[in-house]
């Protein structure tokens, strides 16, 4: 199952009850999103507005229709700007 | 496609940009210099005080005023909902941007807008702001960003709670949010440590330092459409806010892209046009405000002035075994520093299995922070780059020699996650290890110092459009703002997918209402989204250019192949036809389908990391503490320079900036918390006689993700030279520097500790 | 305030204006005859994006009133290149792509042009002190030099360098 991990605790450690990594059944990032929400009420939705997210060591800065394997790692970034 | 190993003819090139010779002749058209008939000029009452609560604006003499036209506050504007959004470049609320363009209730930085007035004259304008009562009760306030943390601190917001504190707080805070990263375990890595170094850092804020300041025109027309014609770093940007903020439609605005006179982030949120807007709905008139040099220190945002503390556990043979650090950054008066790129990117360059960051993005009384080329990172790298000097020093290793042991490479898991991936950091530090700077002795009476920089780079939404005229010629649309010579990038990305010559395309940026979505130009990111989308549009062009010639030939359209910008058929069998190029064929455009041209939109992703690492030779003169650049030398991984002249430009440009805020520029406040350098006379930017030559060293490892190679370039080079500047300095004189800026009285000082 | 009458000399045209007496010379370019090449960096003088050349003299505009123009020569960038032709600074400030945003250009390009003119065989520190006076955010003044001692070079009748 693809694996999440919160890689900024802070804010969203406080919607997962202190939980930084765990296990989600999803085949694309937007299904991932809904179970996240699903599993933890208010975190899919700042992950979709607040944060980048790498798939698999690649950083996405908007990833809905991105594949998961059973075996991508999932980490969840604050969303990158610039100047 | 991937035009990275073919033979290039256009691409890597330097031919002058479309735009040149308007820019050398005056005749470009910036934001301040567009009029319209009956146009009233807009002029911004600021806050006096750095803190104060707002309890009565009375406007009724400025109104009364011959020549004023209109005058509004908060109260013409909609109290919107606070909600959470990425605006600009960087995480704010848009309550909060509503309320720094107009404050609401509490004037939170001294520069804060409370009012504003259109008339007939800029001196009539000028009056009626003088004549604006505004009744203030004074609060007591805090700009340093650890004495804003403190116990006891006045605090901003009476309903801000620090997110992500454990147990959740009681108490309203001026700590907006903590962030953490972990990787491994610190405390572990510490323990087997034989050698570790700490160190305490802080900097100032400094601002983008854009010679243009901030202006737009703006007309609310009878009808409820709305034109604004500004300078920013995103036209579709200023749409998108202006209708958020007043609550207009957004197909009932259009936003023209005036040429802009800088940015480096600066411009990538808004602070005049939904002003200009209600004055212009008030007034029945069209409104242009600009900001005054003053008014841009004073009421637009700077980067955060920060505390860092950092701790590296190494192996004596120099291999890095733990890194923590603690970064306390301002936001200013509203929440949204750069705090989670300043805990990402200090430690992203190096392969550490231990690492330990934590992160406050804390407010106080001075302006809301706006992004600065890599936000936070040249702040987070001035401190690592620094220790990592003291480090080597300790070890008795060069720090070329530490940078090489722990690079980062290709599939290096990062401590705030990802891994790397085609990444050219080794080979900037190889080229640094062959460049005859690093090669050549240091002169007597002078120092030397090395540090390197990381920035992510983004992709993002692009759009462009392609067209062939009647004549054959090439027109290219874009909707990204050009802020250093990208419109020159763009035309030679279709010049080479059409094969064309480079002086048959015209590019241009165009407005929100004629092309499709673009996001705005910042995070390194137009030459590689907005190329892409170009390149796109120029090959799906040549795809419809061979079948145009298919038809005039009458043969099946996989029977035509593109070279060198014409059609021929492929091969004998073909037929025996004449090539067509691109002016043959679009005179029978009509005739084989219609006008030829593509649109493309992306979302890119796959965008580049960059790396530099900088070389710099100082002399300092003990006497003054005054500190020359001898030689600068910036090795930077590129991707693939498009036109190497303006990636070339982009680093030299960058280390200026970096150099700047290594050794001059600062906010100077008085004791009443307002700013007593609100100007280029005392908030000094390098001139030309402050720097030598800087040697820009393109190193290309293209990045795969994009059809020419493409790696973002504008923002990697602002973040070495602080610590360069601050490790040379120490071998030159002997005295680390922990706190920017470097400038003379303070050198004067250390030098004078040191004895 | 009634306003004041000036008769002067602009790129080479006989010029009047209306002013008032408190405009800088710089307003009255923008505003007043419709010159915009010269831009307001600063109003006060320290950046020089403003700079225009008064009796052949470089001169920050928006240190002088619109009033003192009364009888003088005034080139702004305008002025510089000659119709179609451009000047060699001009020509090579494109060739070097010494120009980024491009705000700062007209400033720096008639500083250079007052330089050549004064100083027709500049060093690089000569150069660099000279244009010191005009403030560039984007470039790093590298490429701005590298202009201005080529533009130098070829206006000696020497080959670029």
């Amino acid at each position: 199952m693809p694996k999440v991990v919160l890689s900024s605790g802070s804010s969203l450690q406080a919607l997962t009850g202190g939980q930084t990594e765990f296990e989600v059944e999803a085949t694309t990032f937007r299904r991932l999103v809904l179970e996240l929400e699903r599993r933890f009420p208010g975190l899919g939705k700042q992950v979709e507005e607040g944060m980048a997210v790498a798939i698999d060591g690649e950083i996405y800065q908007d990833a809905y229709g991105a594949e998961l394997r059973p075996g991508s790692e999932i980490v969840l970034i604050p969303k990158i700007g610039g100047g | 496609m991937n035009y990275i190993d073919s033979g290039l003819k256009v691409v890597g090139t330097r031919p002058i940009r479309p735009d040149g010779v308007d820019k050398v002749t005056g005749r470009a058209v910036f934001a301040a210099d567009t009029r319209v008939a009956g146009m009233l000029w807009g002029k911004i009452l600021r806050s006096p005080h750095a803190h104060a609560r707002i309890v009565k604006i009375d406007t009724s003499k400025a109104e009364a005023l011959p020549g004023v036209k209109s005058v509004c506050t908060a109260a013409d504007f909609p109290d919107i909902p606070s909600e959470e959004a990425f605006v600009g470049e960087g995480p704010m609320n848009f309550r909060d941007l509503s309320l720094n363009i107009m404050a609401r209730g509490k004037a939170l930085y001294e520069g804060h807008a409370v009012a504003a007035v259109a008339a007939t004259t800029p001196a009539i304008a000028g009056e009626a702001l003088g004549l604006i009562d505004v009744q203030y009760e004074v609060l007591p306030f805090v700009i340093d960003v650890e004495d804003a943390m403190k116990d006891g601190a006045p605090i901003l917001h009476d309903d801000m709670f620090t997110q992500g504190a454990d147990p959740k707080p009681t108490k309203p805070s001026n700590i907006a949010k903590v962030v953490k990263f972990k990787k491994g375990d610190a405390n572990a890595g510490f323990k087997d440590a034989e050698v570790i170094v700490e160190g305490r850092y802080t900097t100032k804020p400094v601002h983008q330092g854009y010679i243009e300041p901030h202006a737009c025109l703006a007309s609310y027309n009878a009808d409820g459409q709305v034109n604004i014609h500004a300078s920013s770093q995103g036209h579709f940007m200023i749409r998108a806010y202006t209708a958020k903020l007043l609550g207009i439609d957004m197909a009932s605005i259009r936003v023209n892209p005036a040429e802009i006179g800088g940015g480096f982030g600066g411009k990538t949120l808004i602070y005049l046009e939904p002003v200009a807007v209600v004055l212009s709905r008030k007034a029945g008139k069209p409104v242009k405000i600009q900001m005054t040099r003053e008014e841009v220190f004073r009421g637009s945002g700077p980067t955060s002035g920060a505390a860092i503390e950092v701790k590296i556990g190494a192996k004596k043979d120099g291999t890095i075994v733990a890194a923590q650090q603690v970064l306390k950054f301002q936001a200013g008066a509203f929440p949204g520093s750069p705090i989670g790129p300043g805990c990402m990117c200090g430690f992203a360059l190096y392969d550490i299995p231990n690492v330990d960051v934590l992160g406050y993005d804390v407010v106080s009384n001075r302006p809301k922070v706006a992004a600065y080329r890599a936000p936070g990172a040249p702040i987070t790298s001035f401190a690592v780059e620094s220790l990592l000097d003291e480090l080597a020093d300790k070890l008795g290793i060069d720090p070329l020699a530490l940078r090489e042991k722990n690079a980062a490479k290709n599939d290096t898991k990062t401590h705030y996650g990802p891994t790397h991936q085609n990444i050219g950091f080794e080979a900037v530090l190889a080229a640094t290890r062959s460049h005859p700077h690093w090669k050549t002795p240091v002169k007597p009476g002078q120092g030397r110092g090395l540090a390197c920089g990381f920035w992510f780079n983004i992709g993002g939404e692009s759009t462009a459009t392609v067209h062939v005229n009647e004549d054959g010629s090439v027109t290219v649309a874009t909707g990204s703002p050009d802020i250093g010579g990208s419109r020159a990038s763009m035309g030679m990305m279709v010049a080479e997918v059409l094969g064309v010559d480079i002086s048959r395309v015209r590019t241009t940026v165009a407005d929100t209402a004629s092309i499709g979505f673009t996001h705005l130009t910042g995070g390194s990111r137009v030459t590689f989204a907005t190329g892409m989308a170009a390149t796109q549009a120029a090959e799906k062009v040549r795809d419809d250019l061979k079948k145009r010639a298919a038809q005039i030939w009458e043969i099946p359209v996989d029977a035509v192949e593109w070279k060198d910008g014409k059609a021929y058929p492929a091969g004998s069998n073909a037929g025996a036809f004449e090539p067509l190029d691109l002016e043959a064929i679009a005179l029978k455009a009509a005739r084989t389908g219609g006008p030829i041209n593509a649109e493309v939109s992306v979302n890119a992703q796959g965008a580049g990391a960059g790396f530099g690492a900088h070389i710099c030779d100082v002399s300092v003169d003990k006497e003054t503490g005054h500190v020359t650049i001898e030689r600068y030398t910036a090795v930077q991984d590129v991707g693939k320079a498009i036109h190497p002249s303006y990636v070339e430009g982009q680093i030299q440009g960058g280390a200026a900036q970096g150099i700047g805020w290594a050794l001059n520029e600062e906010y100077i406040y008085n004791d009443k918390g307002q700013l007593e350098n609100p100007g280029f006379l005392d908030y000094r930017c390098p001139v030309a006689s402050d720097v030598p030559m800087i040697e820009a060293v393109l190193v290309e490892v293209p990045n795969p993700r994009h059809p020419f190679g493409v790696r973002g370039v504008g923002e990697v080079p602002i973040v070495p030279p602080m610590a360069a500047i601050a490790n040379a300095i120490r071998d030159a004189a002997g005295v680390r520097m922990p706190d920017l800026p470097m400038s003379p009285p303070r050198l004067r000082a250390a030098l004078d500790q040191a004895g | 305030m009634a306003k004041q009458y000036v008769l002067t000399t602009i790129n080479g045209e006989t010029t009047e204006f209306l002013c008032e007496t408190q405009q800088t010379m710089l307003d009255v370019l923008r505003d007043v005859v419709g010159l915009t090449g010269s831009k307001e960096g600063c109003a006060s003088g320290d950046c020089g994006a403003c700079s225009i050349l008064v009796d052949g003299r470089l001169v920050c505009s928006c240190l002088m009133l619109g009033v003192e123009a009364e009888g003088k020569t005034i080139t702004t960038v305008e002025g510089i290149a000659e119709g179609e032709k451009l000047h060699p600074v001009q020509q090579k400030f494109l060739e070097h792509a010494a120009l980024q945003c491009g705000f700062c250009t007209p400033g720096f390009i008639v500083a250079a042009k007052a330089l050549l003119d004064e100083n027709p065989n500049p060093t690089e520190t000569e150069a660099r002190y000279w244009l010191a006076g005009n403030l560039c955010r984007c470039t790093g003044y590298d490429k701005i030099i590298r202009a201005v001692m080529d533009a130098a070079a070829e206006m000696r009748g020497e080959t670029a360098r």
